[in-house]
């Protein structure tokens, strides 16, 4: 789950991170009263998405009219797909140098990763492809966690400018907040280093870990969900994952794996998948909501069913789609193939109450599809 | 991480509906089960064996090789460090949606112990004709036949899309090893394909891979260097991109990740990649012979 950049600077400034003095305004007029104490200040828009800066969602204001103007302009904008209600007026911060410094959780090292660069700001990843050498990367043991004199020992060699202790108080203050909040990633950047020597967090991402929701009831009250087409928020109702695609061949699997295979099989032979839907786990119980879904999609002109039960069982999601089937009496053909735990009740269900015969080869199953897409 | 017939296995969560439900048909393939684990449950008896109230009780009463969890996402931790502390070496965890930093405490825990674990998010391990750990479809002869093809998988479904293939194209399987979905995991594709080279009964390697992730590419640096062929499926092509995780996911994953990069990484490491299951079993017979 994703945050706007206030609520992570709420955190941070919480753990004794530095931030720029700021409030968050939701009209013009309460940004310009912002600005109006703040004096030459920084208008951002709030908004989950990464690109906002060259989006044209941060803009500089040298006073309160100036500050009303770029709120005027944000407010009600839209930046990646995300409206902008609110706007975050800071300070201006006098900035000597844009540092990077994040923690997420790594696969390769199997816990938390913290990353530092003396070159921060908005083209971070290119400048770490070129300058490898400007990354300092270290992994941690999450049951050990890390003080700051440990971290200023692991900064010393990189290059950093003589930063090591200041840096290494913020990582240390940071990772407090990144494991306190079930954090998967927490990034900085930039981390201003000011003309004063004071280093000033001048933006936060932070991405809560969707697992950890369950155990973190308030953070995840201030989160901000993806946007959603009409018919992926009523699968999220569901607690089903559906995203619509360009072609016009519904799908229907269990699991991610055997979900993206199916649209592999589709594109393969000549046709382009009308969705993603995975009712993988304990979600295929939800079949019969989820063949609903797929079939309101107007683009949707054919459709494969291709179950391969390991954990599901394939009976209790053939029913499902059997009785919405007889409910819904869409007018498009349905192709099955359905393999694993339960399959020989499956397809004597489909055989019985459809009237149709399943194939045996998923491959058939979509050719068939495609072509009567066509 | 291969579990065959010889060995014990401990069911924690044991009477639950899913951990009874699937540990009647471990029982029933062969799987030899000596004991369960439900603190509330100590002393009674499931599916025919003993309960105990954690999994260090009951090591204290009989041996057991494996341990598997058919426990809640949050409950998990602790359950895996009892089975850790009960010197338990190979941990099999089925559960989806365990936090990600519960994963990287018990995978620590687990190296530090010696213990090997096997997901989360797995479908789990099969050896077919003798046992399997977990919640894959062993008992249906259509999908799985003994033989010499060792699969690994990220996804259970998948894999038994896969092993079912194989069985169509007159092959069988000396072991399965799912590897399990979630990004951080106890035995990398790499790590099974180190076990599955080393493996005598093993002739050759079916890679099931998908997009996300840099698991099939480092696995490719170790397929260059055997001498058993390996084929692959990475699912995916025609799947649109997943989430990007700020500028740090983007420094760590370095470009890897995609289907292409996971397709030229196998290629260039001498993986045949196959457009479709339905291909791997041709391909893999082909390159036996």
């Amino acid at each position: 789950m994703n945050f706007e950049e206030h609520v992570g600077k709420f955190l941070l400034a919480a753990a004794g991170i530095e931030v720029p003095d700021g409030e968050v305004a939701t009209s013009a007029e309460t940004a310009a009263g912002i600005a109006a104490r703040l004096g030459p200040c920084v208008v951002k828009a709030q908004v989950a998405a990464g690109g906002r800066g060259k989006a044209g969602g941060i803009r500089t204001a040298d006073g309160a009219e100036a500050a009303r103007a770029a709120a005027n302009a944000l407010l009600g904008a839209s930046i990646g797909g995300h409206p902008v209600e609110r706007v975050l007026v800071e300070r201006r911060v006098a900035t000597a140098r844009e540092l990077y410094a994040a923690i997420l959780m790594d696969a390769e090292s199997e816990g938390p990763l913290i990353l530092v660069s003396a070159r921060g700001g908005m083209e971070v990843e290119e400048i770490a492809g070129r300058h490898p050498d400007a990354l300092i990367r270290f992994p941690l043991d999450v049951r050990k966690g890390i003080e700051a004199p440990e971290i200023a020992v692991r900064l010393a060699d990189g290059s950093i400018w003589g930063l090591q202790h200041q840096m290494s108080d913020v990582l240390a203050r940071l990772y407090q907040v990144f494991v306190r909040n079930d954090a998967e990633l927490l990034e900085v950047n930039p981390l201003a280093l000011t003309v004063d020597s004071r280093l000033v967090a001048l933006d936060c991402k932070l991405v809560l870990d969707d697992a950890a929701i369950p155990r973190r009831p308030e953070l995840a009250a201030l989160g901000t969900p993806e946007p959603k087409a009409p018919l992926e928020a009523q699968a999220a109702g569901h607690g089903l994952k559906f995203i619509e695609l360009d072609g016009n061949v519904g799908v229907l699997a269990n699991g991610a794996g055997l979900t993206m295979t199916t649209m592999d099989a589709i594109r393969h032979y000549g046709g382009a998948p009308a969705n993603f839907l995975e009712i993988g786990g304990e979600a295929y119980r939800l079949a019969k909501p989820a063949l609903e879904i797929v079939l309101a999609n107007p683009r949707t002109r054919s459709l494969v069913v291709n179950f391969c039960g390991a954990f599901a069982r394939t009976d209790v999601m053939t029913e499902g789609v059997v009785e919405a089937w007889q409910q819904l009496r869409p007018g498009v053909p349905v192709f099955f193939s359905i393999h694993g735990t339960g399959e020989d009740e499956a397809i004597a269900l489909v055989r019985e109450r459809l009237g149709i015969e399943p194939f045996d080869l998923m491959d058939d199953a979509v050719k068939a599809a495609v072509e009567a897409a066509t | 991480m291969i579990v065959r017939g010889h060995e014990r296995v401990l069911v924690q969560g044991i009477t639950g509906r899913q951990g009874s439900f699937w540990t009647e048909r471990m029982l029933a393939y062969g799987t030899r089960v000596v004991g369960g684990v439900n603190p509330k449950r100590a002393g009674e008896t499931c599916c025919g064996v003993p309960v105990f109230a954690s999994a260090t009780a009951a090591a204290a009463e009989l041996a057991f090789d494996v341990s598997v969890l058919f426990i809640p996402p949050l409950a998990c931790k602790a359950a895996a460090l009892d089975a850790i502390e009960a010197d338990c070496r190979k941990l099999v965890v089925l559960t989806e949606h365990i936090p990600l930093q519960d994963t990287a405490y018990l995978l620590a825990a687990a190296r530090e112990a010696g213990c090997r674990v096997i997901g989360p998010n797995t479908a789990g391990v099969v050896t077919p004709g003798e046992c399997f750990v977990g919640f894959m479809p062993a008992f249906n002869a259509r999908v799985f036949q003994p033989g010499t093809i060792g699969v690994i998988s990220r996804s259970g479904s998948l894999g038994t899309l896969v092993c079912l293939e194989l069985v169509r194209a007159g092959l069988g399987v000396s072991a399965f090893v799912g590897i399990g979905g979630d990004p951080i995991l106890g035995t990398s594709m790499r790590d099974a394909l180190v076990e599955l080279d080393r493996d005598p009964r093993t002739a050759a390697v079916a890679l099931v891979g998908e997009i996300g992730g840099t698991t099939e590419e480092e696995a490719a640096g170790y397929a260059r260097t055997m001498r058993k062929p390996v084929a692959a499926f990475v699912a995916g092509a025609a799947s649109p991109p997943g989430r990007r995780m700020g500028h740090a996911g983007a420094i760590v994953t370095d470009g890897r990740g995609s289907h292409a990069a996971k397709k030229a990484a196998l290629e260039a490491a001498g993986v045949v990649v196959a457009p479709t299951p339905a291909a791997l079993g041709g391909m893999l017979t082909a390159l036996m012979h």
